[in-house]
């Protein structure tokens, strides 16, 4: 079970703030891949970053047991 | 390590005086501060107040990157990086950035980084609420 949180637009995307996946997610691009399948509204977004332990992560990260995951839609701070 | 960077992330209101205080400092002559503030029109729709949400922790860490890089690049000595949370109304300050320099060129520069990476990088987003309905800014094409 990998438990992402979920913030801006893609809180109201995923109607959670706390979104929970059960699938066979190795990668950040695996998780981008089924957070697109089960969300098809991610694809009218001007896209989004994934978070890991609090750092923005690459595709290639391979996610380990207990990372913090956030989805990052485009950020609009100041 | 010298305490030369003062990063907040507030639900409360901003305050200009401590964010200027926190950058005097004896070998500073560039003092500039950045405040950003709520206005009442975008994109010619009449906006009545704003909302934002961050990711608090990551946030936090990445203002003290922004402020890092600053003091790599640029001659500066002490840097604030303020930031509202919440529900933020018309000409209420929603960042503040303040920098202090020996000389006014890199206060300038730094500053200006400063609000240009906090946009790009920092994980807060902005609800703009207009009279007619709400959106986030920035989040759709």
């Amino acid at each position: 079970m990998i438990r992402i949180k979920c913030f801006g637009v893609a809180k109201e995307i995923v109607e959670n703030e706390l979104l929970k996946l059960d699938s066979n997610i190795h990668s950040v691009q695996d998780l981008r891949t089924e957070i697109i399948k089960q969300y098809p509204d991610f694809l009218t977004i001007k896209g989004f970053m994934v978070a890991v332990n609090q750092e923005y992560a690459t595709d290639d990260y391979v996610l380990e047991e207990g990372d913090e995951i956030a989805i990052i839609p485009p950020v609009s701070g100041g | 390590m010298m305490n030369n960077k003062s990063i907040l992330l507030s639900a409360d209101t901003l305050s200009i005086d401590e964010t200027y205080k926190f950058v005097l400092d004896v070998t500073c002559g560039g003092n500039v501060l950045f405040v950003g503030t709520v206005r009442n029109k975008n994109k010619g729709k009449t906006v009545t107040h704003l909302d934002f949400e961050s990711y608090a922790p990551m946030a936090i860490k990445e203002m003290e990157k922004i402020a890092d890089q600053c003091f790599e690049k640029f001659d500066v000595k002490k840097i604030a990086i303020h930031h509202r949370t919440g529900h933020v109304g018309l000409t209420d300050i929603a960042v503040i950035i303040a920098v202090s320099s020996p000389h006014r060129s890199d206060a300038f520069t730094a500053c200006k980084y400063c609000i240009d990476s906090l946009k790009e990088t920092v994980p807060i987003w902005k609800k703009e609420y207009l009279e007619d309905g709400s959106y986030w800014v920035g989040a759709r094409p």
